[in-house]
């Protein structure tokens, strides 16, 4: 069988080596180079998914498993289920139009090539990520993908990259090294050998009681770094106001998935009774989350850390219906993971189009806009309609399946988590007046309507919410049953309902 | 008491033969060639083909080796697959060290002054500049550092170790204060090293001489069959080890006995650094090894405090005083000390693992060492008649170096970031093993102090690349700062940064040899 998900891991990486490769005068092309890669990438992802047999979406397809270093255990094994699929497909869908929306950002061609040799490079990193069937080679993709992303916030951005960059790469070197303790302490538990960092062989270890927490934790606080929890999520704003719009849309709408993805896929399924135990206090964490991030968001001045702080909020609704252990909640979560995507991506892509024009990304910098660019004002009012979750567009169906699934678990929870989609209203609508509404602010009068190449980018992500929203069920049919197998190991002790 | 001749079994030895007569036979070239030019080159060839050839030999014995290996001399040596891998390590180092010395900037200036017994700026000096005078001697004494420190990896008596010690640290003593530039530095820095050298050698003494007080026996099986059978610790035994184990520690320059270590390896010329930071290192590593998994296997609770204590203060120490270098030579210098905390953190759990762990964490740890400070001696300072002058070692200097020379930053940056662990590096895979030794052994807690500590070097690892690449050159400092193309520091750089990938990558073949190599001839442990 063809090897969709090794050729997906190596084509950016390729994609990368090539554009560095090419000589300095035969650079004037590395813009379509790159989108080209992306697109054949795209293709083959498509490709992959109408192959993906969905009536066995819980187990691993296109698995493949050769020998890596067998002499500490690890293997190159790759397979996705219907949650990993759904995460290489934002991955593949996400990348081409960060490219397209940064078109127009370097003049000079090396930066530029960097730059989108970069982006490749963690495009590689990230599909790696979402189809490792082994935590060694998982492990091995979380830490290497932070070299391209912390070259990618410090050498391009704001003034404050170099921080910024520090910052991130420290944040996320302490989580993934203590995981790496874990991930070491896993082994020596499991049944070794030289497939012993398998997925499948480390599942249903009989660990002691405080192994499995310790271990859990380990894991846990890595992934908490990742998809920014309260209170590990200092680094995302700060990482957000100056990375370019482009990474920063990537990061948020893709790589930090990684957080909720390995919560679901590692967490749940391989310490469950940890993951019981903890439970109760991961959800008071994503409560404050939930209620945190959206006051915070309402508070910024600046549209990028804006947008940051309602991707924590968001992120807490995934980690509430993570932790409420059902079948619902986790089907609406991973649902989540995908549409909050599209939604975060796109509201990051269309702000960088305001930044574009007005050189800032202060919101009381702009005013009136909608009366001189109703295009990109109705854009942005959809995308924003969709980050607080109106029905239509596909977040609201995930939003409302985590809500209503975690309710019979965690109802306390729910209800102050609900307090916070209530405030999504509130800081979406307030900026989208503050921006678009009122007097037309100076200078702002000739501003230029959303191009053809914009509309590109912003649009298609509008059609896919739109269609996800109106039909989630051909989304949902792929997450169901990897929701109920994680459902069924965690909860084997009835517990925590 | 009659005198018994030992009967020697050579064969065994052949390596270490080959460098150390290499050595005598290069110190003869010294006194026949007169030409200073065809001296170095004749030098150079000789000590290449010496430590190839020898690596050969080693190989050989590795593929031929009959059963466990061979004890000579009556246990004074053991050469088994553990001691082969290191010989075989320490050759490597050896080889890019050579190439290193011979290499000489484009303006055709080595590493070392021309005439080390001049006074440093006196006339003698610039007479001896200007005849173009070469100091050679550093060839055939780097070859009897080799050659001490392949002896010290395989040696199983603790007198005999001590004769190890002495012959690979004497020369190393002489290469430190022989740089071409900035000589009262070097001088300062051989002294320190000399002073701190004896210290330490005399700790070592001591304890040796305890032990054979308290066991009568001067063989590493003969304390270990004592060590066993004592019920009761013997505070004469408990306090000898401890010396002995101190002694090598100074050598691996582990905190508290690490204060040589910056100022060596910022006065030293930078080819000695580099060579020196990784052989000494190796070398060391192994020796502790041997002895811990030899003889004080069964102390292993009473001296694991040692461990902790040591292993704990050098990441700490090194991590914390690495953040406040401005020199970049005392920066790897404190990030070795922190190291050789990472080093010490296989022992902390005495786990037969770090058996096969050390052997891979002082691969991946010395390639990229060497490396680094292979970068370093290319990044040069332009004197003001615009030839290539010292190396430019402030931080500030290397501001833009991206820009400059992509290779040379890139592979800066490859080496920090293996240092810094970071996967599909070498660095990442040695820290993996050792980390797994000290957790096979139930150490999970030191092992949580290690990747805090590690976690935190990352900052002055970064604050390197920040500089290389974030950092724009400094307005009217655009011509202050030369790349240097010595074409065998260039192949240095290069071949260490593969090294560096392929370990990091497709590291299973090393694997398997160290994992070969994972059995001690004579020892209680394995």
């Amino acid at each position: 069988m063809f090897p969709f998900l090794t050729v997906l891991i190596a084509l950016p990486a390729v994609g990368a080596a090539v554009l560095w490769a090419l000589p300095t005068q035969a650079r004037g092309r590395v813009r379509e180079i790159a989108i080209g890669f992306t697109a054949v990438e795209l293709i083959l992802a498509a490709v992959m998914f109408l192959q993906f047999d969905r009536d066995a979406a819980g187990t691993f397809q296109f698995a493949e498993t050769h020998s890596w270093i067998p002499q500490i255990g690890t293997s190159w094994a790759l397979g996705v289920n219907g949650i990993g699929l759904s995460m290489v497909i934002l991955a593949v869908i996400l990348t081409p139009l960060a490219i397209l929306a940064g078109w127009r950002e370097d003049r000079d061609v090396k930066k530029r090539t960097n730059y989108l040799a970069l982006i490749l490079l963690s495009q590689a990193f990230m599909v790696g990520i979402f189809v490792a069937r082994d935590v060694f080679l998982f492990y091995v993709m979380f830490e290497a993908m932070l070299i391209p992303l912390y070259f990618l916030i410090g050498m391009f951005g704001g003034l404050q990259r170099r921080y910024a960059a520090v910052k991130f790469l420290i944040f996320s070197l302490v989580g993934g090294l203590i995981m790496l303790v874990g991930v070491i302490a896993l082994y020596f538990q499991g049944p070794g050998g030289p497939q012993g960092f398998l997925t499948d062989n480390l599942t249903g270890i009989d660990f002691s009681t405080t192994t499995e927490r310790l271990i859990f934790l380990a894991f846990f606080l890595a992934f908490a770094i990742k998809a920014p929890m309260f209170p590990v999520h200092t680094w995302l704003p700060d990482v957000a106001e100056t990375a370019r719009v482009g990474t920063t849309a990537l990061l948020v709408a893709v790589l930090d998935k990684i957080g909720t993805f390995g919560m679901l896929t590692l967490c749940l399924v391989l310490f469950p009774d940890a993951a019981r135990w903890a439970a109760p206090v991961i959800i008071v964490f994503a409560v404050i989350s939930v209620l945190y991030g959206a006051l915070l968001a309402i508070g910024q001045e600046n549209m990028l850390r804006l947008v940051s702080f309602t991707s924590i909020s968001h992120f807490g609704i995934m980690v509430l219906g993570i932790f409420a252990f059902q079948q619902t909640s986790i089907e609406g979560a991973s649902l989540y993971m995908f549409n909050h995507g599209l939604s975060t991506g796109a509201l990051f892509f269309v702000v960088g189009f305001l930044i574009a024009r007005r050189g800032s990304a202060n919101i009381s910098d702009f005013g009136g806009l909608q009366k001189v660019v109703p295009v990109l004002a109705g854009t942005f009012l959809i995308i924003g309609m969709s980050a607080l979750a109106l029905p239509g567009l596909s977040p609201f169906i995930s939003e409302i399946m985590v809500l209503v699934g975690a309710w019979g678990a965690v109802p306390v929870a729910v209800a102050f988590a609900t307090v916070g989609v209530v405030l999504a209203a509130v800081y979406i609508l307030w900026m989208y007046q503050r921006v678009f509404t009122g007097p037309t602010a100076k200078g702002l009068k000739k501003t230029r309507e959303l191009t053809l190449r914009e509309r590109l980018v912003a649009w298609p992500l509008i059609g896919l919410m739109l269609i996800l929203g109106f039909f989630p069920a051909i989304a949902i049919n792929y997450l169901r049953e990897p929701a109920q197998d994680i459902v069924s190991i965690v909860s084997v002790e009835e517990a925590g309902s | 008491m009659t005198f018994v001749t030992p009967t020697i079994e050579w064969a065994p030895l052949i390596p270490m033969m080959i460098v150390l007569g290499a050595a005598a036979l290069g110190v003869l070239l010294e006194a026949i060639i007169r030409t200073p030019a065809t001296r170095r080159v004749v030098q150079f060839i000789l000590s290449i083909a010496a430590l190839l050839v020898a690596a050969g030999a080693a190989v050989l014995q590795w593929a031929t080796l009959d059963g466990a290996g061979t004890i000579v001399m009556n246990g004074m040596i053991t050469v088994d697959r553990q001691s082969l891998l290191w010989q075989i390590i320490i050759l490597l180092f050896g080889i890019f060290g050579a190439m290193l010395f011979a290499s000489r900037t484009s303006a055709g200036e080595s590493a070392f002054t021309p005439l080390g017994a001049s006074v440093p700026g006196s006339q003698d000096e610039t007479i001896a500049r200007r005849k173009g005078f070469e100091l050679t001697e550093v060839f055939p004494l780097a070859l009897f550092a080799v050659g001490g420190m392949m002896l010290f990896t395989s040696v199983t008596d603790f007198i005999f170790l001590f004769v190890a010690l002495e012959v690979f640290s004497l020369p190393l003593y002489i290469m430190v204060a022989v740089s071409r530039r900035r000589r009262l530095l070097s001088h300062e820095a051989s002294l320190k090293y000399f002073l701190l050298g004896a210290f330490s050698s005399a700790f070592y003494l001591f304890g040796a001489a305890l032990l054979y007080g308290a066991t009568g026996q001067s063989s590493y099986e003969g304390v270990a069959l004592v060590v066993q059978q004592t019920a009761s610790t013997d505070p004469l035994l408990l306090t000898g080890a401890v010396m002995v184990i101190v002694g090598l520690l100074f050598k691996l320059g582990a905190v508290p006995f690490h204060s040589w270590t910056p100022d060596a390896y910022q006065g030293a010329p930078t080819p000695v650094t580099a060579f020196m930071a990784a052989a000494t290192k190796a070398a060391a590593a192994a020796a502790l090894l041997r002895i811990v998994y030899t003889t004080f296997y069964t102390l292993g609770w009473e001296l694991s405090w040692l461990f902790w204590a040591v292993a704990i203060a050098s990441m700490v120490l090194g991590t914390v005083v690495a953040l406040v270098q401005t020199d970049i030579k005392r920066m790897l210098a404190y990030s070795s000390i922190a190291h050789a905390g990472f080093i010490l953190v296989a022992f902390g759990g005495f786990s037969s693992q770090a058996l096969s762990a050390l052997p891979v964490y002082l691969v991946t740890y010395g390639v990229a060492t060497i490396g680094a400070f292979a970068v370093v001696t290319q990044v040069r300072e332009r004197t003001e008649d615009g030839s290539i002058g010292g190396e430019a070692t402030r931080l500030g200097q290397w501001a833009g170096l991206g820009k400059r020379s992509p290779l040379l930053a890139g592979a800066m940056a490859l080496f920090l970031l293996s240092f810094a662990g970071i996967p599909l590096t070498a660095g990442f895979i040695g820290k993996f093993q050792a980390f797994s030794a000290a957790i096979d052994g139930g150490a999970w807690v030191l092992v949580l102090i290690a990747v805090l500590a590690s976690a935190a070097s990352v900052f002055f690892y970064v604050r390197l690349i920040i500089l290389m690449f974030f950092t724009d050159v400094p307005e009217g400092a655009e011509e202050a700062v030369e790349v240097d193309h010595s074409p065998l520091a260039r192949a240095v750089v290069v071949l260490t940064m593969i090294l560096v990938l392929v370990l990091g990558i497709v590291p299973g073949w090393f694997l398997d040899a160290a994992n070969n190599a994972a059995v001690l001839l004579i020892g209680v442990a394995g």
